[in-house]
């Protein structure tokens, strides 16, 4: 009798989440119960139905981060990319204005632009030739007989659809499937702070997109990587092997060498814990979060005795004087999370953008950003940085990529149920609109993107999110 | 070209054996000794972009100067290298080896790569076109820079945990 009870209760209990796996969406009670205050359940990195209502209440509302308006600097440049799975198109229309549309004919539905991205002045279908402004407009059909009794009222109604909404940040550009929500200016909130340190940096006060993009996939859910970003326990780990041979390598000296940059930055992952512990952990609302700087050795930040940053100092103060120069370089921000699809950093200038691909299977674009009027020899750092650390046969990358795809299978098998995430618990402390981690190595900035994650999926409608 | 077409023949040989032997270095995994087939002002490099001029300004997917081709080829063996335990096996098949330029100093060689990697229950096709300057060095050839361009270079591609 005893044994049939706990087989039934099993039973039961294993059928209340094969039936969330259905029932979800309608069941806020479900959602909730999948995020508790130091775990969530492992269904939310693995069940197929929880990823596809992610991708709907997540992707399908958010601000996504799409790239930076130096990517299309002139009318008729475009980039395509994705919105979750969306297609669309990133183009600087005839009047300069950037505009985002969904990459898919009205007619038929094919791709009407397949290149990464170029210049044009319109968008023509290869299927049947219907021909689309940069801003979205439908103005050439080749045999437009046909298509009804008043073609020409059906074709002013057929451009490329826009999405609803598009803002820029710093020249950074974003933009929402949904037509209502919080701004940007709310959405990004305290955070805007990070683009700001990326962006004041540079001496002629812009930053540019430049010098190639790294795509690389792994075997595993989207919120891996944003989960990894600001996690200060893993680089000891999972970066081991590149900290013990960098650590045997010769000290890098003066004049630099190319390698020196690389080898300082993987002895730095192995930074001792109290290090870590030691730089701290800053999040907001909606997910975001930044961890604090923990490059010891100065490479780029202030107090380097290096004939680079001296001249690239100079150039800065010049622009906004000595004490601002100060205040700007004295930020010391190693990554910052913009949920659901941002990690960038301004130290060595690298942006990554998030692309989930099925529950299971996600690419990361990674671009390298350049200070305008900074020493060339600083985007040589940040491109010499990015092939040792975000390159795809990176040394330090691979070994993360290996890790997700090791989780992500864990994380399919049923049991246990739960994740842990309890590092840090009940020690978060609040720092004026922000709440900081109790140490650098708080799990809270993964607790509070499960903080976001409800909000997103548990209301009915964008307006719902407040 | 200089040379008679006897003396052709034989460098062509020559040549051609060499990058069979590197080849097998790589798939035997004697790193090691692929190593030292590097002069110390080598440069191995797998460019991002198609037809990528600049290393400098531009991201690869790998441009390792000599330090750090030691340093990749010793953390392969580390036991602790996540994305290299186990070690990919591969077979890299090298084709339509071709001189493009012979001097009194280096010799260019143009080839075909096409390589089949296996690591836990996946196994990967990639190709690439390969340059080599070759030098010699005390009797044998040595490689003074490496190009390999992957025809995919610029594609959405998993992580990269072997030598091309």
């Amino acid at each position: 009798m005893a044994f049939a009870e706990a087989a039934s209760a099993a039973c039961l209990r294993r059928s209340t989440f094969v039936a969330a796996s259905q029932m979800l969406q309608h069941d806020m009670q479900g959602l909730r119960s999948l995020v508790r205050p130091d775990r969530v359940h492992h269904s939310v990195y693995s069940d197929p139905a929880l990823f596809e209502l992610e991708l709907d209440r997540i992707f399908g509302r958010a601000w996504l981060l799409l790239g930076h308006s130096s990517q299309v600097a002139r009318p008729g440049d475009f980039v395509t990319t994705r919105m979750g799975r969306l297609p669309v198109i990133v183009s600087r229309d005839a009047s300069g204005s950037v505009r985002v549309l969904i990459n898919r004919c009205t007619h038929r539905g094919a791709l009407v632009c397949h290149e990464a991205s170029g210049h044009s002045r319109h968008f023509v279908c290869p299927y049947h030739g219907w021909g689309f402004e940069l801003d979205g407009r439908l103005t050439g059909v080749p045999v437009p007989q046909g298509y009804g009794a008043e073609p020409q009222r059906s074709f002013a109604e057929l451009g490329l659809r826009a999405v609803p909404r598009v803002d820029l940040y710093r020249g950074f550009i974003f933009a929402s499937l949904a037509s209502s929500g919080p701004g940007l200016a709310d959405f990004l909130g305290p955070l805007a702070s990070s683009f700001d340190d990326l962006v004041d940096r540079a001496p002629d006060g812009e930053v540019e997109v430049a010098g190639g993009v790294f795509k690389h996939t792994y075997e595993g859910n989207w919120k891996l990587v944003l989960e990894n970003h600001l996690d200060g326990v893993h680089p000891n780990h999972v970066h081991i092997s590149s900290v013990h041979v960098a650590r045997d390598a010769p000290d890098p000296g003066q004049p630099e060498k190319y390698s020196d940059i690389s080898i300082r930055q993987m002895r730095q992952n192995g930074a001792p814990q109290p290090v870590w512990e030691a730089i701290g952990m800053w999040t907001s609302d909606w997910g975001h979060g930044y961890m604090g700087d923990y490059h010891s050795d100065g490479r780029l930040v202030v107090g380097l005795n290096n004939p680079v940053f001296a001249d690239y100092r100079q150039r800065l103060e010049q622009r906004v004087g000595a004490d601002e120069a100060q205040r700007i370089l004295g930020v010391t921000r190693w990554n910052t999370i913009v949920y659901p699809n941002v990690s960038f950093m301004s130290q060595f200038r690298q942006l990554r953008i998030v692309h989930p691909l099925a529950v299971n299977r996600t690419v990361v674009y990674t671009y390298n950003l350049r200070l305008k009027g900074a020493p060339e020899q600083m985007f040589r750092d940040t491109v010499a940085f990015s092939n040792v650390v975000n390159g795809t046969a990176s040394w330090v990358l691979t070994d993360d990529l290996e890790v997700y795809g090791r989780v992500q299978q864990g994380l399919s098998a049923a049991q246990p149920e739960w994740v842990n995430l309890s590092r840090g618990v009940g020690t978060d402390v609040p720092d004026g609109e922000l709440l900081r981690g109790g140490t650098g190595t708080s799990e809270i900035f993964i607790r509070r993107q499960f903080d976001a994650w409800l909000r997103y999926m548990c209301a009915e409608s964008a307006e719902d999110m407040a | 070209m200089t040379g008679s077409t006897d003396s052709l023949h034989a460098l062509g040989e020559s040549v051609r054996a060499f990058l069979y032997h590197e080849a097998r270095l790589l798939d035997t995994h004697c790193f090691e000794d692929w190593l030292a087939l590097f002069a110390d002002d080598a440069h191995y490099w797998v460019p991002l972009e198609q037809g990528q001029a600049d290393p400098l300004n531009t991201s690869s997917i790998i441009y390792d100067d000599r330090t750090l081709l030691e340093l990749r080829v010793r953390q392969i063996t580390h036991p602790r290298a996540h994305a290299r335990r186990p070690l990919a096996r591969t077979v890299h098949q090298v084709s339509n080896v071709q001189i493009l330029e012979h001097t009194d100093t280096a010799t260019w060689v143009a080839s075909a790569l096409v390589l089949l990697e296996y690591r836990l229950e996946q196994q990967r096709t990639w190709a690439a076109l390969v340059e080599h300057r070759l030098r010699q060095h005390q009797g044998h050839w040595q490689i003074a820079d490496k190009r390999v361009d992957l025809i995919n270079s610029e594609a959405e591609l998993p992580g990269i945990a072997f030598l091309l």
